[in-house]
């Protein structure tokens, strides 16, 4: 059970298809998020890291090869039962709405809801302890454009989380957050994977933090797209190939890049 | 209290006209007593209840069709009007009230009936919706799909305007009389068609109220809560050209209720749940629809205002200062 993989893409090829054109960001990718794994997604602006998650989630379709969500093709999945497996939290703005943070994160209950969208208890227990959890209890009757930026960010965490889902996809959901909150909020992270099971893939730019506390990481790079944990990755050298400049430096002792 | 309000108003419409009618003998003549004047009788089953009961109806067919709308384009100043599909009943409408004498006499005849302007009516309105479906199926952007609705507007007007040059005075004069929209003079066998079509339009959109919330995330987390964006899509589009097609056809298009009433509902119940919103917009609309059609037959003035230029001349106000009062706009 502990090695159970949850989500297989091999050999695919990611990006845009333009009328008959395609316009590949990356290819040849092979990933596997297994159960229990907290897994961060690093690599520079551009690469296409977005790209990918949007793929593997089944947002958009991959160029080449198949991604395979509990063995099974995630194009072949009914949107319903889909929503069932796999939450995601992006980067794109929310249209303008009058949603407060509970009915945004009672969204999340979609999948579970009858006809009419009608919260049951359950549903209810559900979205209060995704606040809980995400330490925005407070925040219950704002309006969701009447918080911050690094609340906000925590609230769609939370609706990902009320949707109750093996496996969670975040796009970069540390962005808006200090130090404080990140911390915080890797933390989470981490318990969520290992006390109820759940995988969660992030990509994030705060690559010392991922490091130290993620159970693996994929890096992307413009030649190879590789997948491994923290330590292999350090003892091998890999975070000197993220960057193409020379006064970067990864110090392998510290764990952390140098600027010199 | 919405509901207590509108059967209040009801009563109020069916009353006002060029005679008043007291509240007392209406309800004796609704409820299958006689009313102590036959006369009076008369205009209330044949002439105000008609009216009073289509007024609800393309008040609340109109409000809901610019709700759906609103969310599926993300947009504030989506409705039927502006998306073209009332343009397009227009044009239908002007082909056969004003191109008919290009036909020969038989077939002219036919189209004059008023079944002819109903079908022109609903195949206009259905005929812009499919280009925009269309479109909006190569364009993902939704703003380009709200220009080429513009556009729709637009190109009816010049063609209208050409059909104008060649027609008669007396053509022209129908054509304008039915542009100014009007809610009188509808049979009880067109009210049944209309309300057979509002009810579909209405059962479909009270089926969307869920895909509606998940909407309000937009389309890609609407579709992670397993949203299937396409068919929630085509229902809604087709719930809003079956309100505003049937509608149109019949009273002619009614501008502002569409796109003010939602607003007015988000505004007042201050939400964007639209299990909320269905049932709120429901009875504005039906209820303002209803205060549109008292002021323009008000009694005491001789002549009967076009419905389309009162819910103008109030709506647009109206809609102006709830935007100004209410600096953050949200749609």
């Amino acid at each position: 059970m502990e090695n159970k993989i949850i989500l297989q893409a091999s050999q695919i090829s990611i990006g845009y298809s333009h009328k008959k054109e395609k316009i590949v960001v990356a290819s040849d990718i092979s990933i596997a998020l297994k159960k229990g794994k907290l897994i961060a997604l690093i690599g520079a602006n551009g690469i296409g890291k977005s790209t990918l998650l949007k793929t593997i989630t089944g947002i958009q379709k991959p160029l080449s090869g198949a991604v395979f969500l509990n063995e099974k093709k995630i194009t072949d999945y009914e949107p319903l039962n889909l929503a069932q497996n796999l939450s995601i939290v992006l980067t794109e703005k929310l249209p303008p709405s009058n949603l407060t943070v509970f009915e945004l994160i009672a969204l999340g209950r979609q999948p579970y809801t009858n006809w009419m969208g009608t919260l049951s208890d359950i549903d209810i227990v559900k979205v209060n302890e995704a606040m809980a959890l995400t330490q925005i209890s407070h925040l219950a009757t704002k309006k969701h454009y009447e918080i911050s930026d690094g609340q906000l960010q925590k609230v769609l965490i939370a609706r990902a989380l009320a949707q109750d889902t093996p496996l969670i996809i975040l796009d970069e959901p540390t962005t808006h957050l200090d130090l404080l909150h990140k911390v915080a909020l890797f933390k989470l992270l981490k318990k969520l994977t290992h006390e109820t099971g759940k995988c969660i893939l992030f990509s994030t730019h705060d690559i010392d933090m991922a490091i130290q506390l993620s159970d693996e990481m994929i890096i992307m790079t413009p030649e190879t797209v590789l997948q491994d944990e923290p330590c292999n990755f350090i003892s091998k050298g890999s975070f000197n190939t993220l960057f193409k400049d020379e006064h970067i430096v990864f110090d392998a002792e510290k764990g952390k890049f140098m600027i010199v | 209290m919405l509901t207590l309000g509108l059967v209040l108003l009801f009563f109020v419409n069916i009353s006002f006209g060029s005679i008043t009618i007291p509240f007392k003998e209406i309800y004796t003549s609704l409820t299958g007593g006689q009313a102590s004047k036959s006369t009076w009788e008369y205009i209330i089953i044949n002439y105000r209840l008609p009216k009073a009961i289509t007024a609800i109806l393309v008040g609340m067919g109109l409000s809901i069709s610019g709700l759906l709308m609103q969310t599926l384009f993300r947009n504030p100043l989506a409705g039927p009007y502006v998306l073209g599909l009332s343009s397009g009943a227009s044009l239908g409408v002007a082909f056969v009230l004003l191109g008919a004498s290009l036909l020969p006499p038989f077939l002219s005849t036919i189209l004059l009936s008023s079944y002819g302007v109903v079908l022109a009516s609903t195949i206009g309105s259905s005929v812009v919706l499919l280009a925009v479906l269309m479109v909006s199926q190569r364009l993902r952007d939704t703003m380009a799909i709200l220009i080429v609705g513009l556009m729709f507007g637009s190109f009816t007007s010049a063609i209208v305007g050409v059909l104008t040059y060649f027609s008669s005075a007396e053509q022209l004069q129908k054509f304008t009389f039915w542009s100014m929209g009007n809610l009188g003079n509808l049979s009880w066998s067109s009210i049944l068609i209309l309300t057979i079509c509002v009810a579909i339009g209405l059962l479909l959109s009270l089926f969307s109220i869920k895909p509606l919330n998940a909407l309000l995330l937009g389309e890609n987390y609407a579709r992670s809560l397993g949203l299937n964006f396409k068919k929630t899509r085509l229902i809604i589009i087709f719930a809003t050209s079956i309100l505003a097609g049937s509608i149109t056809a019949y009273a002619g298009p009614i501008a502002f209720v569409g796109l003010a009433v939602p607003h007015i509902a988000k505004l007042v119940f201050q939400t964007s749940n639209h299990s909320v919103l269905y049932w709120s917009t429901l009875l504005l609309g039906a209820s303002i629809m209803l205060i549109c059609d008292v002021i323009s037959e008000l009694p005491g003035l001789e002549i009967t205002l076009p419905i389309n230029a009162v819910t103008s001349i109030i709506g647009a106000p109206v809609v102006i200062w709830l935007l100004v009062s209410k600096r953050k706009m949200i749609a």
